[in-house]
């Protein structure tokens, strides 16, 4: 068959295996939604669940999409398509790709028409980021039945222990935040953009936080995540055009 | 399916988990075998090989680094969907841990277990049919995507989830916050190579620093 990029039987392979990766949450959360019932969660609880993540899903996803575009003008649709649908975050499959395409002495602007390149892309692309795929069906019920070991052990530590846990990640994307502050030596502000962002996006939220507990409107708190978020986004456009991010 | 019975839910989400990312994991794996079929072009192996010499070390190292931090966060039901539909740290991890911290429950009881699995497929499940709708409008929607006036928003993802996120945790854990949080300011400020590149890495140091500071405050009797 004639090498396309965009051939029509691409989509048609990554639309079924998309659907399959759909099928798996589906089933999860099926099972999950059952399992809430028998376990007595409140209904509510449930469903503000469902609603607030598919909310605070909509912004990162669209920048998602925004890396599917900028991928396709090298792969086509259909392969962004998949990869950034499954494991895969746009980082690494501009790298996997850029990788790929560097050693075979191309430009990564242009439509890869070579098929064995093609493929080359896809199968580093799926390999080269394999390690959750091959260890995670062995290693999770281990790490899994640990963490719950040391909550039942001493519930105090275990509740700490996971707060420690998310306090960690959160401070090293503070830090990740603050990474390009230094470049205000040589008199480039850029590196305050992201500082600003967040702080625009810290201030909302904590006003978010204050007005529930001062007004008693319990639903705010389950939005104040994704408006935090958008919020921050926003800012972003005046931030940036005023210390100027031009590059 | 007589053994389903018998199963608690706990291990029946690491069976069910377990057979899915077999399942998926094959798929993938046969996606660019089936490339090479189809189109009936064997890979440039030479290309290939010095293609993954330059991405699979790093990637597979911070793969295994990252089963071991994020699995415990994320609760099992959650790891496995979520190291297949990826975007874990920017999208899938923040979303259930909001979820478990408005619903009051943490990932090591079945309840948090339930909630993350909950909010991680609805995640999933979003983003896949958000990606769906985008491809099938690609080309009215590029100009929008690709708009210079929006490009900063999505430019500032991280940060803008992240101070949210960070208001949150640092407000109802002062005494154990500040020391890794000025620690990772420190290091990022004066360590030329902490970027975005490798923040990936010091997720798990900072994961790894504040359960040690943890339990020194609890030993102490401080928290």
């Amino acid at each position: 068959m004639d090498f396309s990029a965009n051939h029509p039987i691409l989509f048609a392979i990554v639309a079924g295996i998309i659907a399959l990766v759909l099928a798996q949450s589906v089933f999860f959360l099926v099972r999950a939604v059952k399992r809430a019932k028998q376990l007595g969660i409140a209904k509510s609880t449930v469903s503000k669940t469902i609603t607030s993540a598919a909310i605070f899903t909509i912004a990162p996803a669209i920048a998602v999409l925004v890396g599917v575009v900028a991928l396709s003008k090298s792969l086509g649709v259909a392969l962004p398509w998949l990869r950034l649908s499954v494991i895969g975050s746009i980082t690494y499959e501009t790298v996997a790709a850029g990788n790929v395409i560097e050693a075979a002495g191309k430009e990564m602007s242009e439509l890869v028409s070579d098929p064995s390149i093609f493929v080359s892309i896809a199968w580093v692309m799926t390999i080269g980021i394999g390690a959750g795929l091959v260890f995670v069906p062995f290693v999770t019920k281990k790490l899994q039945s640990g963490m719950s070991k040391i909550g039942m052990k001493d519930k105090k530590w275990g509740e700490i222990f996971n707060n420690a846990m998310f306090l960690g990640m959160i401070s090293a994307f503070l830090g990740f935040v603050f990474c390009d502050v230094g470049l205000i030596i040589k008199g480039d502000f850029s590196g305050l953009i992201p500082v600003c962002v967040m702080g625009a996006s810290a201030v909302v939220m904590a006003v978010l936080g204050l007005i529930a507990t001062k007004t008693k409107i319990r639903w705010l708190t389950d939005y104040a995540l994704p408006v935090s978020l958008i919020a921050g986004m926003a800012s972003a456009i005046p931030f940036t055009a005023l210390l100027g991010g031009g590059a | 399916m007589t053994m389903k019975k018998n199963m608690s839910y706990m291990d029946s989400v690491h069976h069910y988990g377990r057979i899915w990312g077999i399942i998926v994991g094959v798929v993938l794996l046969l996606f660019p075998l089936s490339l090479s079929l189809i189109f009936g072009a064997a890979p440039d192996w030479k290309v290939l090989v010095s293609g993954l010499i330059a991405t699979a070390p790093m990637y597979w190292a911070v793969g295994i680094v990252e089963i071991f931090t994020y699995v415990p966060m994320l609760g099992a039901g959650g790891t496995y969907l979520s190291f297949i539909t990826g975007n874990i740290s920017n999208l899938k991890l923040p979303c259930a841990i909001d979820a478990m911290e408005r619903a009051g429950v943490k990932a090591s009881d079945e309840e948090g277990e339930v909630i993350s699995t909950i909010a991680i497929a609805v995640s999933s499940i979003v983003t896949t049919l958000i990606i769906i709708v985008g491809v099938i409008c690609i080309i009215p929607l590029t100009p929008v995507l690709e708009s210079p006036i929006l490009k900063p928003a999505f430019d500032q993802i991280l940060p803008a989830l992240f101070g949210g996120l960070a208001v949150v945790f640092i407000s109802k854990n002062l005494k154990l916050s500040i020391a890794p949080v000025i620690l990772m300011l420190a290091l990022f400020i004066f360590v030329p190579a902490l970027n975005a590149g490798t923040v990936g890495i010091m997720v798990p140091v900072g994961v790894i620093v504040t359960v040690i500071y943890a339990r020194i405050l609890y030993k102490k009797g401080v928290l």
